[in-house]
């Protein structure tokens, strides 16, 4: 063999396949972490922005004449802003972290059919799953962090409270953008997908999970859309967690197997439809 | 290692009752440059995802590198490098970053990936477009950045999927160019094209393809000297006289091929059979001489143009 031809050729040593098998979602999450460094702006914008205008509105608008006309006897023995708190940061996470699998799936498969370009090296349909969570995951508690800097300054939750909501809104993040990751592997066209998504589920999730009253206030029928949306399983556990609203043990447990499901579920699901989708 | 870097058994892939490959044969060897000529659903680009190892085949035996691709995919295209028909680059991202992203895919190390881009960029003639947006390049820079994409890991095969498909004339003899250097290099390339010359300039040997199967099997000159005359005549009479003048060109030349807008007749001398034309009385509007290519060869296999 000449020696120009070692140049082209000596791949056998160039990839090491066990690095290249065992990290292969990180380079997927690397890469989306180098996209995303492109929409910084947009990403900061959004993050701080939601929250600001939401708390000078409703918060503090409709927080103060919650807490007035309770008598003294606020909103779950706290004041509104405290009771809003956790039920804002799961929306927040789950908007964080599905933006970074719905919209990555679509230009994966169908805008720019990068998700092929990726398969054309080692890399394999679950590792390219993998990657897109890892990366929609940093980009939730991201998106939770800057929303819990926003609440800190307009004094809706304290420093001791942070743990416990970070985790309550992030493990939500994950699992529903696991969820819309699977959704969205299945979908072949860009038609009204995403308005479809907004307005039939994550409207209605946001209105009818207990985010703006005790779900408890609502009639059955509607109590039950609250029962299967991420968002009241979040917002239930993060008051549980932040500020001791009571919670049944068993109701807990609930609320983990609820998000571990969904997540165990969906990654699944959206592996085989990946693999073969990519495999056609 | 081996010599033979693919080899195909039979391979056959059906998408439910549509038959993309019927079950062809044919093998690579290390160094070779070869093609997959034939028009668009020929089944080129569906052999090329099976060889590629993403897409699995319905039947046959494939081997790429001595290894199963449906047992070895990853394995396998760790040491490939891909070029598809529609250049699938990050539109957002800049030149040197879609190189790095695609190095970094491979495991390759940051320092190695940024030494590599320049040899890389230089290669592609797109040093001054290092970091220029990836979207604002022509069409011709796209594809060369997708070819030198497809070479950071230093593939042991390059595959291209139509490579010079709809950019001009210019840029396609650039990007020829490029490729005759990788081939000088020894690289070993598989190529598909629907294009006679750019498989007549690129290829050591070539298979024709239609319907799914192999109709040829060759080197470029030896197809043409199996299933063509050394010359072609291109006459014209005009469309509503084609076919009355073919009539009587029955007995010149060694063949006759009617098309729509003008009649080829094969044979060794060209310019003797237009005298002969001539002397029948009839007068072609206009004619051409020429050396017969894959085009013919094509015509003679199929009864059809490669190029509809």
């Amino acid at each position: 063999m000449s020696e120009t031809s070692v140049t082209w050729q000596g791949a056998t040593k160039l990839v090491n396949m066990r690095k290249a098998l065992t990290f292969g979602a990180w380079f997927v999450a690397e890469y989306r972490l180098r996209n995303m460094s492109k929409w910084l702006g947009a990403i900061f914008a959004f993050g701080l922005g939601n929250p600001i205008l939401f708390l000078l509105s409703v918060g503090i608008g409709i927080g103060s004449l919650v807490d007035k006309g309770s008598g003294g006897h606020p909103m779950d023995g706290v004041g509104y802003l405290v009771f809003l708190a956790p039920a804002l940061l799961a929306t927040a996470a789950i908007q964080g972290a599905m933006d970074e699998t719905t919209f990555p799936t679509m230009q994966g498969f169908v805008w720019d059919k990068s998700f092929f370009s990726m398969n054309s090296t080692q890399l394999t349909g679950g590792a390219i799953v993998r990657g897109i969570m890892i990366a929609a995951a940093i980009r939730c508690v991201f998106t939770v962090f800057m929303y819990e800097i926003v609440l800190l300054a307009f004094g809706a939750v304290t420093w001791a409270s942070i743990p416990a909501l970070s985790w309550s809104s992030t493990i939500a993040g994950i699992s529903f953008a696991a969820a819309m990751l699977a959704a969205t592997s299945f979908v072949k066209q860009d038609d009204g997908f995403f308005a479809i998504v907004g307005r039939f589920i994550i409207a209605p999730m946001f209105m009818f999970s207990g985010t703006y009253y005790p779900l408890e206030i609502l009639p059955t029928p509607l109590q039950a859309i609250g029962w299967i949306s991420p968002v009241w399983h979040s917002t239930n556990l993060g008051r549980h967690l932040s500020y001791g609203h009571p919670v049944a043990d068993w109701l807990v447990v609930v609320h983990y197997a609820y998000f571990l499901v969904l997540f165990v579920v969906a990654m699944y699901v959206a592996t085989r439809q990946f693999e073969k989708r990519l495999a056609a | 290692m081996t010599q033979d870097m693919i080899v195909a058994k039979n391979l056959t892939k059906k998408y439910e009752d549509f038959i993309a490959v019927d079950g062809i044969n044919f093998t690579v060897k290390r160094g070779e440059a070869f093609g997959l000529l034939g028009p668009n659903g020929a089944g080129k680009s569906t052999t090329m995802r099976m060889i590629a190892s993403t897409s699995q085949r319905t039947d046959g035996e494939l081997q790429i590198l001595g290894k199963d691709p449906n047992t070895s995919g990853p394995e396998i295209r760790a040491h490939l490098g891909v070029v598809p028909q529609q250049d699938n680059l990050d539109f957002e991202l800049k030149v040197w970053e879609n190189l790095y992203i695609y190095g970094r895919y491979f495991g390759l190390a940051r320092k190695f990936v940024k030494t590599k881009i320049e040899e890389l960029l230089a290669f592609a003639q797109l040093e001054d477009k290092r970091n220029v947006k990836t979207d604002a390049l022509s069409g011709g820079m796209k594809r060369r950045l997708t070819i030198a994409r497809a070479l950071v890991n230093e593939p042991e095969i390059l595959m291209l999927d139509e490579p010079t498909t709809g950019l001009d004339p210019q840029a396609r003899h650039v990007l020829w160019d490029r490729l005759f250097r990788l081939k000088e290099q020894g690289v070993t390339l598989v190529i598909t094209t629907h294009y006679m010359d750019e498989a007549e300039q690129l290829c050591d040997r070539l298979i024709v393809m239609d319907k799914g199967k192999i109709m040829a099997e060759g080197a470029p000159a030896q197809l043409i000297k199996d299933y063509s005359s050394r010359e072609v005549l291109e006459v014209r009479f005009g469309s509503s006289r084609n076919a009355e003048a073919a009539e009587k060109l029955a007995a010149v030349g060694d063949r006759i091929e009617v098309l729509p807008d003008r009649i080829l007749i094969y044979s060794e001398d060209g310019d003797a059979v237009l005298k002969q034309i001539h002397e029948l009385g009839l007068e072609p509007v206009t004619s051409l001489v020429r050396r017969s290519s894959l085009e013919d060869v094509f015509l003679r296999l199929t009864g059809r143009t490669l190029v509809d």
